[in-house]
């Protein structure tokens, strides 16, 4: 019994937490651009955080699902439809076999997550679900979703008395997706190996105005138009790692921010660092869109990331919890 | 103990850092990073998720979790992890490094593999000839594989082909051969690239269900053969 896609969208791909440990022979780790959302749509289906999940871009696929499966979405909000009717994201909601799936607006953010309980019959390559676009492996087939491809769904009990005859059916439990108290505006950066080597003023710059999220703009990484940024010097950088979220000046005085698909090396100044806790309010950009960088140091970085680390972990026992007495009560 | 490469350690963002030998290319700092990097490997630091080696640095990833469990308080991932780092770096032995293996790389220098060869012959005064000369003349040492899937960086090639990128990147097939500034490397797949195209080997340099999936690694000291159209093709 399978998931069918009856009609593709600009970019659907099978991602999960990355894939880690192969960066010394050039293989990029991938994975959610929005790790955060996505472990988010699997805890709320009882997923572990390492299943794969569906990372759709809008217009997004129209999903067809041939049995009754428990799904999640999270993250952008499409307005998911499931055969005509409103279904919210961040809730669990049973669908029933023969439903369909699909995102008809683009209301807010740039990447929206599928979780489906049990997860996806997909191979794993180099020990990830995630898709290698450029390597033509991992995922589905080593690509992003088509017209007609069928992936074979597992879920892990029969869904279909819980449906209580209806086409679906929301569950009553929810996550947030709010983790820091007093959310900031601002893109939190740690300063880079070559920030010193900035000029004064574009030191200044980099902090006190904003950067335009240009339509060249993808999951390798992000090219932000503003005011043109300097080195006081020039230098030829030989090829050194970068990460994600790392922000390169390039030649021409403009900034790009590496996200989940960018190569492992680079030869560009590395300006500053975004930090892990704001990658997922990163990935939810889209092109247009205005960034204001704040330098922050090492122990706020490291204290707003466990703080959603810590919300991350709420959420997954609470889920469990609801998930067991759900199941029990046999309804 | 008798020798000692300096260093400096510098953070990536608050997930990874970077162990530097000095920006430079060179076999000794080469091997530094790749004595670390198997040390590492063998004997991980707590947390870690991986490293990617490069011509003079490594850079150590780890996960920020895990680590500020671990971590002594009063201390910030960074500083515990810098200093975890530090100890090991004071007890690698630079002294012997391990043998580099030999690996004959064919590549067919026709013109409808070369784009670029043309081009730059004209632009250093040099017959096509004598640019594909000066290319195999010496073997080249892989620095790294990175920015795609096995693409190989090859270095030095004879001052007399130097060539900077290009500035725009054109799409490039894969297995070809190109130059830039003092480097020569290998396209592992078909990607846009800057890169000068001189020339394509037939080996498959990355195949996703090899093992190994490279048929290169950091370390090899490979020699350029030239060969003809026909042999390319028949190979």
């Amino acid at each position: 019994m399978n998931l069918r896609i009856i009609k593709s969208g600009i970019l659907d791909t099978v991602q999960d937490q990355g894939r880690y440990g192969w960066q010394h022979i050039g293989i990029n780790a991938s994975g959610a651009m929005d790790r955060f959302s996505a472990e988010i749509a699997n805890a709320l289906v009882g997923n572990d955080p390492a299943q794969p999940v569906l990372e759709m871009h809008f217009p997004a696929a129209a999903l067809f699902f041939e049995q009754p499966s428990l799904i999640a979405i999270s993250g952008a909000d499409f307005s998911a439809v499931l055969n005509g009717e409103p279904i919210p994201s961040y809730k669990p909601v049973l669908v029933n076999k023969y439903g369909i799936l699909q995102f008809e607006r683009l209301n807010q953010g740039a990447r929206a997550y599928l979780a489906i309980e049990g997860g996806m019959n997909i191979r794993k390559w180099l020990n990830s679900y995630s898709t290698h676009i450029k390597a033509g492996a991992g995922g589905h087939t080593g690509r992003p979703l088509a017209t007609d491809d069928e992936i074979r769904l597992n879920p892990s009990i029969d869904w279909q008395p819980y449906l209580r005859r209806q086409e679906f059916r929301v569950l009553p439990w929810r996550a947030s997706s709010c983790w820091d108290k007093e959310p900031s505006a601002e893109i939190y950066i740690l300063k880079g190996r070559e920030f010193s080597g900035l000029a004064d003023s574009s030191q200044l710059r980099l902090t006190e105005t904003t950067f335009t999220l240009t339509p060249q703009s993808d999951r390798m990484g992000y090219r932000l138009h503003g005011d043109p940024v300097e080195m006081q010097q020039k230098d030829e950088m030989i090829s050194t790692a970068v990460t994600f979220g790392t922000i390169q000046l390039l030649p021409n005085g403009q900034l790009t921010i590496l996200m989940a698909d960018h190569q492992t090396t680079g030869g560009y100044p590395r300006i500053a660092h975004v930090i892990s806790a704001h990658h997922t309010r990163l990935a939810q950009l889209s092109p247009g869109e205005k960034i204001r960088f704040h330098i922050t140091d090492y122990a706020t970085a490291e204290a707003l990331y466990v703080q959603q680390q810590a919300h991350l972990q709420m959420i997954r026992y609470g889920c469990q919890l609801k998930m067991e007495q759900f199941i029990h009560a046999g309804h | 103990m008798s020798s000692t490469i300096p260093y400096h350690i510098f953070p990536l963002g608050d997930a990874a850092m970077t162990v530097d030998f000095g920006a430079r290319i060179s076999p000794a700092l080469n091997n530094a990073v790749m004595k670390l990097y198997h040390e590492l490997q063998s004997a991980p630091l707590p947390g870690m998720k991986e490293l990617t080696p490069a011509y003079s640095s490594l850079s150590v990833h780890y996960d920020l979790l895990q680590c500020s469990r671990l971590r002594p308080p009063e201390r910030t991932v960074f500083e515990w992890m810098g200093e975890l780092l530090h100890k090991r770096l004071k007890m690698l032995d630079h002294e012997e490094s391990a043998p580099s293996r030999e690996v004959i790389v064919p590549v067919c220098y026709d013109i409808s593999f070369a784009p670029d060869l043309e081009a730059l012959a004209r632009q250093k005064n040099l017959s096509v000839e004598e640019v594909i000369h000066l290319h195999q003349a010496n073997p080249y040492r892989v620095y790294l594989l990175g920015f795609l899937p096995g693409f190989t960086y090859l270095g030095e090639i004879d001052e007399r082909i130097t060539m900077p990128r290009k500035m725009q990147p054109n799409p490039v097939m894969a297995g070809s051969v190109g130059i830039a500034g003092l480097q020569t490397g290998i396209y592992s797949l078909a990607s846009p690239g800057g890169w000068n195209i001189i020339g394509r080997t037939p080996l498959k340099l990355f195949d996703k269900d090899r093992e190994p999936l490279t048929l290169l690694q950091q370390g090899d000291i490979i020699k350029f053969v030239s060969i003809s159209k026909d042999e390319f093709e028949d190979h």
